[in-house]
């Protein structure tokens, strides 16, 4: 047995890390909006990186524990509280049999995360625990959470270990307004007219209420093509920020198509993908241009940091 | 960033990398881009994560903890410089069955009018020809198909179904293709095949891939049932021939 759902929530999945190696047949990549925090969570029970952890978006879940167990609550603050009482995020939590979690209407952030110790008993499609509610595939039974749905664990780990701690720096997500998203210009900036490219680095955008798991939908000014933004369809990597004929960018996220056919003025860096999942409606974002070398030398501090997050826990 | 033979390098933040390999959809060009993909399968360059074929392009996701950008691109430009167009000489044709029945074919009234042509004559021209697989995508394993004769070209329909069937064919515009699972959709349908072209449980979910050829081979209502009864228990496999 497990977690016992009595709200689901608005969209509730079990994503991990990704689907990897089937894009090229069309399979979205999937997983985590927000990786970031779906490692925190894991790394706090002590669990493997790939492992399933729950997502959920603006509400969390709520529901009572069949069985003892550990576990994290990461991203966004959704006012968590066990058998009435608050918890924190960003620690391992210790829970009884009978125990009761809830949740509410997101305070700060989109996106939720709870991970278990040991992980969700499922088994993985095509080499991930993510969910694609498009093919119906992988997660808990290749839907979204339901009210009644019991979400069993594998339940390795029940007991809090001496070593398990918290961290103390709980990220705000909605601290800096506007958020500044760095992007590295291209594959297709030579579409777009210099006014236009002026206009995408220079004026503040809003997220829309129609953001989903497949993009985020900005509305600001429009942005000036050369020539149409038409292309032979290709490939689109995470972050493409697409403009579509409307002039208005939707930034290509974990369920985004493998293909398309706009073209795409500039790629948002890796280390800032999870800052654009947390991003709730009407959060206003300003594009900051940085060079393939300096979206390098970022990669690496912030996979750094996360690295440390093992140490830290452990000493 | 060109290559001499005018090969495109395109940065896609610092996770992914385009290689454009010209500005038109043709055979030629596609068949340059298997052609790489084959050579970075059989000899792979450490980072690279996957990659995705289009029309002409190959989208490479990479690892930027195991390679930078500037020295992926250094050696993906040493690689397509000497690239040898190894796929040519092998073409893989799936012979696709498809009945072409009333019951399937709900839309073929609206191409014999759009075309002037007899039914008899459209299956004939739709399932008499190979059909190039440029690249998979908009759904798992949907094929964009190159090659079809413009006699049947047929505008999508004015009001798009909210669901098309699994396995169901049909042309839209200028292209024709299959539907890998059920899914909203404006395409005309002519016709329906019982293969399974997407199966999550198989080891290779997709039956093709993009470099591939298609052939659609008309059968009968019986023969549909007949294959349709093995491909649902797993144990039809398609007819492939190499030329």
């Amino acid at each position: 047995m497990g977690l016992k759902i009595t709200s689901a929530g608005l969209l509730t999945t079990i994503q991990d890390t990704g689907r990897f190696g089937y894009m090229a047949s069309g399979f979205s990549q999937s997983g985590a909006m927000d990786k970031d925090s779906c490692l925190i969570a894991n790394k706090l029970v002590f669990n493997n990186d790939l492992e399933g952890v729950l997502e959920m978006t603006l509400n969390g879940v709520s529901g009572v524990f069949t069985e003892d167990c550990v576990i994290a609550l990461t991203g966004a603050d959704l006012r968590w509280t066990v058998n009435d009482a608050e918890v924190r995020r960003y620690k391992a939590l210790e829970i009884k049999k009978g125990d009761v979690i809830k949740s509410a209407a997101s305070r700060d952030g989109m996106r939720g995360y709870l991970a278990v110790a040991g992980g969700f008993d499922i088994n993985p499609v095509m080499g991930s625990y993510s969910t694609n509610l498009k093919c119906g595939i992988g997660g808990f039974n290749g839907q979204k959470i339901k009210n009644g749905d019991i979400l069993p664990f594998r339940h390795e780990r029940n007991q809090l270990l001496p070593v398990y701690k918290g961290l103390e720096d709980i990220p705000v997500f909605s601290k800096n307004t506007p958020v500044s998203i760095r992007v590295v210009l291209g594959p297709q900036e030579d579409f777009f007219s210099k006014k236009g490219i002026d206009t995408f680095l220079n004026s503040v955008y809003t997220v829309t209420t129609d953001s989903d798991r497949m993009g985020i939908r900005l509305e600001g000014e429009k942005i000036e093509s050369v020539n149409g933004v038409d292309i032979i369809s290709d490939g689109i990597a995470l972050g493409s920020v697409q403009i579509p004929s409307s002039g208005k960018p939707i930034i290509m996220m974990a369920d985004r198509q493998t293909v398309g056919g706009y073209a795409k003025i500039a790629t948002v860096i890796s280390a800032d993908i999870p800052l654009l999942a947390q991003a709730m409606p009407n959060t206003q974002i300003i594009f900051e241009a940085v060079s393939l070398k300096d979206a390098q030398k970022i990669y690496k501090k912030h996979r750094n940091h996360l690295n440390l997050i093992d140490y830290r826990l452990m000493f | 960033m060109e290559n001499k033979n005018g090969i495109r390098f395109l940065y896609c933040g610092d996770t992914a990398v385009s290689v454009e390999f010209g500005n038109e959809i043709n055979a030629e060009i596609n068949n340059k881009i298997k052609s790489l993909s084959m050579d970075l399968a059989s000899s792979p360059i450490k980072g690279i994560i996957e990659y995705i074929p289009a029309y002409r392009s190959l989208l490479i996701n990479y690892d930027p903890g195991l390679i930078s950008g500037e020295s992926l691109i250094k050696k993906l430009k040493k690689r397509t410089a000497s690239l040898k167009s190894a796929a040519r000489d092998k073409k893989t044709v799936f012979l696709i069955p498809v009945c072409y029945d009333d019951e399937f074919a709900l839309d073929i009234g609206n191409v014999c009018s759009h075309s002037g042509l007899s039914k008899d004559e459209i299956i004939k021209i739709h399932s008499g020809t190979d059909y190039l697989i440029y690249m998979l995508g908009f759904l798992p394993g949907f094929p964009y198909l190159g090659g079809l004769d413009e006699r049947i070209f047929t505008p999508r329909l004015e009001t798009p179904r909210t669901i098309i069937p699994a396995g169901s064919v049909g042309i839209g515009g200028k292209q024709t293709g299959i539907y890998p699972l059920a899914s909203p959709g404006g395409w005309q349908l002519i016709g329906k095949t019982p293969v399974k072209t997407y199966d999550p449980e198989r080891e290779a979910p997709i039956l093709f891939s993009a470099g591939d050829y298609i052939r659609f081979c008309p059968v009968s209502k019986t023969d549909f049932e007949l294959i349709k009864k093995d491909a649902d228990a797993g144990s039809y496999s398609c007819e492939i021939i190499k030329e």
